[in-house]
């Protein structure tokens, strides 16, 4: 299959941009989102979960949280490079809601391609909000290193132990959950109030997020949750991870570009030596710099979106590439924006931390940069020896 | 992954496969003597004189000019030379060898130029029978350009040229060259025109062209003086004092961001040469190259730094590919102006890491029998200097991106 030379970036696309740009501005602009996310300020405080449930509402209501679910299911089953360019605005706008988790879990279980994963996938639809819960203590999103056991008596399953770093957990109605049965992983749908499951929130640097681990303490869920057999729910996550790598990463590219934007400006009205900031070479090649690598990334997540649909051979390996590519860049933007943005930078009261730490959580999630090129070398130049 | 032809409107799609079946049976024989890496480096007559046979028949089958007008030597079709220069870069060819003509000279004429001009010059920068060269460098004009004092004085119904350019690619193969020239010293920018010069008939008569040796002591640029040279007013480009302009047009197609496409062909040099410019490459080389009782395929540390120009190079062919995708462009200028910086860049950082890989060997230089891929990369990351300096350097590349795009403030 070959790609179309435009990424299947149409007038839908462009118009779901427009629309997605205006209502973010208008729901969620800079002095909305500091009022919302950084109202205390203590390093110590407990753990918080900030989000603005109208406007998720709102959002819901134009269908948005539904563009990736398939048809088949009952969503609007757009193509992905249409979910990157949603995704792309609410990372622009560090937007806190479970947005990118459900998209993720809507492309997980759309791998798994079963009766039961299509009627998660119908609750999604409904608009219900669902997390990943693959990730185990050490970080390992790969599915044979799960925390979790399933085990399988008379038609009850039974799950036992802890999911990691699940994104917007609190937020979420259902986990999908990753669980290890002897030597085979299956996928499972469970509720987020289903008896034994505790959500623990961890204490994170992000403020336009919650992350916590969930356990499971003999919660006990029927054959119906069942989105993916031990044994196929390898290759559903296997198949799912380019698409949330690739969502990632266009969050990512979406806050570079807010960063590029705000910092130019800023060099653009900030006057020293009586001239302003971006006259100095020391802070203009840079800032062209932080734009030269959102662009590279940029263009490699629209590929690896395209790919999804038109490509799939190839989607994992542009999906290393986007990722790889996002992380650097968001290291990149977040030091230099700081960094122009002098003292006035390194405060509470700047909005650039908010992007600043979205950024550091993002570079981590699901791999960083060296990760993604340790994946890539194997497929271009086999294994190393030795 | 050839995405560029599913788009392909139904002239393109059909010249497509004109220019594959053509290619098929027409891709010239490397010759027995080795070709520089560039046309940027021709040295011999010799040279020349295969790349010149070379264009010359990929102009007679209608794979250069394409989208000119008839009434220019071109063939008048709509958007297709992009599509030549792909299947002629996939087919392998040899580079042409009029590079500043098709890319600079023949689109300022295009668009500067008086009808009789463009008749008279374009058809044979298309065919290449005419070699071109540009004077816009002089010893006190380099980044800062609009500084040229090579003098044109009215004289009746002629000017007259006295001064020097230098560094001009070409000029010692040129018959005509396009020149940035100062009518009037009071005013930096008004204060210039712009005009085409005959170079070959004119040596000894007014021009004189003396070669320059280049870090890798290849010959290429020269320094071309100018006494008393004499034109009549009709090789004038645009009005008197709108110099800038008209050389505006030249450097953004030069830089690889006008709206005319340029005709490119294949880098191929010689049958064993490797392409020095393509980040897998370094894949193969890594794997013939030892490494602590490994090869440095092995090593982690240069895996890790191979995939990331492997990323750069793929980052930015989307990247071309996005900025022709109406709003996902951004700016409009946003990429095409990122171009010549990203490219030169990314060239210089493969062929420095090339080096690296190739550890003790890399030593080795162009004549020495014992160079892996016949000393290319040495070779390769000397001349990529070329690159990151020629057509405005990459720190004015830097500053123009950050003001015309970005709008931060203008450096001097
Ligand atoms: C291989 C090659 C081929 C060439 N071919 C041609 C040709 O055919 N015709 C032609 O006319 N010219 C040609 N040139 C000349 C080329 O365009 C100039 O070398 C180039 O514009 C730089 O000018 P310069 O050499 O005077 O360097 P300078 O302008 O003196 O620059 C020296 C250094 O200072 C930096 N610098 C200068 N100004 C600034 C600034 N404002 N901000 C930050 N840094 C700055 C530069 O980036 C550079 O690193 C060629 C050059 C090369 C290397």
């Amino acid at each position: 299959m070959a790609q179309p030379s435009d990424f299947g970036y149409g007038m839908e696309e462009q118009i779901l941009r427009a629309e997605a740009r205006k209502f973010f501005k208008d729901t969620c602009d800079e002095l909305r989102l500091m009022d919302l996310v950084a109202g205390k300020t203590d390093p110590h405080r407990e753990p918080e979960c900030l989000w603005d449930k109208k406007a998720w509402k709102k959002m819901t209501d134009l269908g948005w949280t539904t563009l990736a679910v398939p048809e088949r299911a009952g969503g609007i089953g757009m193509s992905a490079v249409a979910v990157a360019t949603l995704v792309e605005e609410a990372g622009r706008a560090a937007f806190p809601s479970p947005l990118i988790s459900t998209i993720n879990a809507t492309y997980v279980l759309s791998a798994c391609h079963t009766k039961n994963a299509d009627a998660a996938l119908a609750e999604i639809a409904d608009n219900r909000t669902a997390a990943l819960a693959v990730t185990n203590r050490k970080g390992s999103w790969s599915s044979s290193d799960t925390d979790v056991s399933a085990s399988h008596a008379n038609g009850v399953i039974t799950l036992n132990g802890t999911a990691w770093f699940v994104q917007d957990a609190r937020k979420a109605d259902f986990f999908v959950v990753a669980a290890g049965s002897n030597d085979e992983v299956g996928l499972y749908v469970v509720p987020a109030d289903a008896s034994g499951v505790t959500v623990v929130p961890d204490a994170i640097v992000d403020l336009t997020r919650d992350q916590a681990h969930v356990t499971f303490e003999g919660v006990e869920v029927g054959p119906a949750c069942t989105a993916a057999d031990p044994g196929s729910g390898s290759l559903a996550l296997e198949l799912g991870l380019p698409a949330v790598l690739t969502m990632v990463s266009a969050d990512m590219c979406g806050a570079g570009e807010w960063q590029l934007q705000t910092t130019a400006a800023y060099a653009g009205k900030r006057v020293q030596f009586d001239r302003a900031l971006g006259y100095f070479q020391a802070v203009k090649h840079p800032i062209v710099n932080m734009m030269i690598m959102i662009d590279s990334a940029r263009s490699l997540v629209y590929n690896a979106a395209c790919a999804m649909d038109h490509e799939p051979e190839f989607s994992s390996v542009y999906a290393h590439m986007a990722k790889a590519a996002a992380g650097d860049m968001a290291a990149f933007c977040s030091g230099r924006s700081v960094q122009y943005h002098g003292g006035m930078g390194f405060t509470w009261e700047c909005f650039v931390h908010l992007y600043f730490k979205r950024q550091m959580h993002n570079q981590v999630l699901y791999g960083d940069a060296a990760h993604h090129r340790v994946k890539l070398a194997d497929f271009f130049m086999g294994p190393p020896r030795g | 992954m050839s995405e560029n032809e599913q788009k392909d409107s139904p002239e393109q799609s059909s010249f497509r496969k004109y220019c594959r079946n053509w290619l098929s049976g027409h891709v010239p024989l490397p010759p027995a003597f080795r070709l520089p890496q560039s046309a940027m480096e021709i040295m011999t007559q010799e040279q020349m004189d295969y790349l010149c046979r070379w264009q010359k028949s990929a102009y007679d089958a209608g794979l250069v000019g394409c989208d000119y007008p008839g009434e220019y030597g071109g063939f008048g079709r709509t958007n297709c030379q992009r599509i030549a220069n792909e299947e002629m870069h996939r087919a392998g060819t040899p580079y042409f060898p009029n590079v500043i003509a098709l890319g600079m000279a023949a689109p300022t004429l295009f668009h500067h130029g008086s009808e009789e001009l463009k008749k008279r010059f374009i058809p044979k920068i298309l065919s290449g029978e005419e070699i071109w060269c540009q004077g816009f460098s002089e010893p006190d004009a380099g980044s800062d350009l609009a500084n040229v004092q090579t003098f044109a004085e009215k004289k009746g119904d002629n000017w007259v040229i006295n001064g020097q350019k230098i560094w001009t690619s070409l000029a010692m193969f040129a018959s005509w060259m396009i020149i940035l020239c100062r009518h009037d010293r009071s005013d930096k920018y008004k204060g210039l025109t712009y005009f085409i010069v005959p170079i070959k008939s004119a040596l000894g008569k007014g021009v004189d062209v003396r070669p320059l040796i280049k870090m890798t002591g290849e010959t290429g640029f020269n320094e071309v003086f100018f006494t008393d040279l004499e034109i009549p007013d009709s090789y004038r480009l645009d009005k008197v004092g709108n110099g800038w302009q008209v050389a505006m047009t030249t450097l953004l197609h030069e830089r690889g961001a006008g709206p005319l496409i340029t005709p490119t062909a294949g880098g191929q040099t010689s049958r064993s040469s490797e392409t020095t410019y393509n980040a897998m490459t370094l894949v193969d080389l890594a794997k013939k190259s030892d490494r602590l009782g490994k090869t440095a395929a092995d090593d982690p540390v240069i895996r890790d730094r191979i995939m990331s120009l492997v990323i750069r190079q793929r980052g930015f062919m989307e990247s071309l590919r996005r900025s022709r995708v109406k709003g996902l462009a951004d700016h409009p200028m946003r990429i095409p102006l990122q171009g010549k910086l990203v490219m030169s860049e990314l060239v210089q950082d493969i062929a420095a890491l090339a080096l690296e890989i190739e550890g003790a060997s890399a030593t080795l230089f162009i004549a020495d029998a014992n160079a892996p891929a016949g000393g290319a990369w040495p070779l390769a990351y000397m001349n990529s200097f070329g690159g990151t300096i020629a057509a405005g350097t990459s720190e004015v590349q830097r500053n123009i991106l950050g003001e015309r795009v970005l709008g931060l403030a203008k450096s001097k």
